[in-house]
């Protein structure tokens, strides 16, 4: 029996894994010791609890678990790597490349460094969503201290190509700072082999709680250090001070593990399904995928149906499916995706998007009825869209001057 | 942010959706918005000459559902209604029959300037002068 509604925004946030729950638990009871009590049993279990949290969490990145700063989540890692490179190297540089497509919890403390006095880049993505290499490279400068990418990007999915980036950045000897939320536990993430020197991520994104996430900075080649942006007690390393929210972290670290075990096999499973839905929805006519189609996560799709708006297509089946669209009317700007708009898409085709996310516990029976509900829903809005109807009568939409508003 | 129970009930069963032949010297036809701002509004109406009385009212909308359920409520309201009647619908009566959140007051005044346009459309094509209305609110 299928059971309503059906959650496919797994780029959002995901359920916490039921294993990850139940490790949890006794850190908020019997477990609640501070990791800081150093002198007492209840502080010695919780710092133990963290200390093998950390080993797991390192693990599936391919770090040492020296290497990893508990934070509150991505937009706190995003900010403590980026001002505190900024400002412990400040006497090297003060410039920063990045691209359009981030999150913007990296373009926003981007646009706080450039108040302070740094000068950024934002580099332009080529329409598949990729940053141009070539263009990376001419972007460094000699004060350059900083290259900031994105792992995978949250509303298309695509992965850049982090072990061409960091080599790129090597040989001018610039570090690489990663936004690593989307990739993290869904495909292998290696900081080694990937050059990366700093990477944000956190765990509600790969079924972990919501609230607790890890800096990565690297300790060797080269020892990386940046500026604490929360001072107090000097927990972690003096890198991020405040009391470590234990049974978060024993979550984060159970999810971290499970990632890593099971990654594999839930790929295959997902990859499958993605796939199943993305075809489908790809027959229906005048339909796009958004970023490219090799290099990217294998649980999202991002689909623009044309003539059809976003907000107005999910409406027909939001009571039952979960997903998000570009649209503008799903936020308060009234823009739309600034995301889409970087891969070149016109407004029109960025408001006609829906982002799909699957995830651990998607089935067949949810792709299929999606796959129903979603073509209906076009199906029945063409009907009752002007711009369907000109289209349909060869009516080319761009020679219409349109009274903007 | 949920809709309100008569947005869904227009979203669900639109009223009007089609198109009236707008070569016949009857119709006025009102296109607004942009494909770029994510709204566009065709609303037409069909004019009885002999007693000046929209007969017909046909909408097709590319938008959200406020904005399908702004269009298709507004052609409800046209039917019936002499021309002079029709100047009159306010884009709030339409907010407040809908219960349109804040954001969302875009979507009836664009219903609004479609009603205007068509039915200054109507007039063009009958030798009348086009009504100058004060500029709607910024949306």
């Amino acid at each position: 029996m299928l059971q309503f509604p059906i959650y496919l925004d797994h780029n959002a946030t995901t359920p916490c894994d039921p294993r990850v729950v139940e490790a949890m638990i006794p850190y908020f009871t019997n477990n609640f010791g501070n990791a800081a009590s150093r002198n007492h049993p209840f502080g010695w279990q919780a710092e133990e609890a963290v200390d093998y949290a950390r080993e797991q969490v390192a693990k599936l990145i391919g770090a040492d678990s020296k290497e990893i700063i508990f934070t509150s989540g991505a937009t706190e890692g995003d900010n403590l790597a980026i001002k505190g490179v900024f400002e412990m190297y400040a006497s090297k540089g003060n410039h920063i490349i990045t691209c359009n497509i981030e999150h913007k919890a990296v373009l926003d403390t981007c646009k706080h460094i450039e108040k302070e006095g740094g000068e950024v880049i934002y580099l332009k993505v080529k329409p598949n969503g990729l940053v141009d290499l070539a263009e990376l490279e001419a972007a460094i400068k000699p004060n350059t201290i900083l290259i900031a990418l994105m792992y995978a990007n949250n509303e298309i999915g695509t992965v850049m190509p982090m072990q061409e980036i960091s080599a790129i950045a090597k040989k001018h000897g610039v570090l690489v700072f990663s936004d690593a939320t989307q990739a993290v536990g869904k495909i292998p993430v290696d900081v080694n082999k990937d050059g990366i020197d700093l990477m944000a991520f956190t765990a509600h994104k790969m079924y972990g709680p919501k609230g607790v996430g890890a800096l990565y900075v690297r300790r060797k080649n080269p020892r990386v250090k940046v500026t604490a942006q929360i001072d107090g007690g000097g927990h972690e390393r003096g890198m991020r001070s405040g009391t470590l929210n234990v049974p978060g972290i024993v979550g984060f670290g159970k999810a971290c593990e499970i990632c890593r075990n099971e990654m594999e096999e839930e790929t295959k499973r997902v990859v499958k399904l993605r796939d199943k839905l993305e075809n489908a929805l790809l027959q229906i006519e005048e339909s796009y995928l958004n970023g490219d189609k090799e290099y990217r996560l294998p649980h999202v799709t991002n689909i623009s149906f044309k003539y059809v708006e976003g907000e107005g297509l999910m409406m027909g089946f939001n009571k039952n499916i979960a997903v998000s669209s570009g649209s503008a009317c799903t936020s308060a700007s009234l823009e739309p995706s600034y995301v889409l708009k970087a891969l070149g898409l016109g407004d029109d085709l960025a408001h006609s998007s829906l982002r799909f996310g699957l995830g651990r516990f998607t089935t067949e029976e949810q792709i299929d009825y999606t796959i129903e509900q979603v073509t209906n829903t076009v199906n029945k809005l063409r009907e009752m869209s002007p711009l369907w109807e000109m289209y349909k009568e060869g009516i080319d939409l761009n020679t219409i001057e349109w009274a903007h508003h | 942010m949920a809709y309100s129970e008569k947005v869904i009930d227009h979203y669900q069963n639109p009223k009007n959706v089609g198109t009236l032949d707008k070569s016949k010297s009857n119709v006025g036809t009102g296109l607004v918005g942009a494909p770029e701002c994510g709204d566009v509004m065709r609303l037409q109406i069909e004019v009885d000459e002999t007693t000046g009385v929209i007969k017909d009212a046909k909408f097709k909308t590319f938008g959200c559902g406020s904005a399908i359920a702004s269009s298709s409520l507004a052609t409800e309201w046209l039917k019936g209604k002499s021309i002079d009647e029709a100047i009159t619908i306010d884009n709030m009566t339409i907010v407040e029959e809908l219960n349109l959140p804040p954001v969302k007051i875009h979507c009836s005044v664009l219903a609004e300037d479609a009603i205007k346009a068509a039915i200054n459309d109507y007039r063009k094509k009958n030798g009348l002068e086009e009504l100058k209305f004060d500029e709607s609110v910024v949306h």
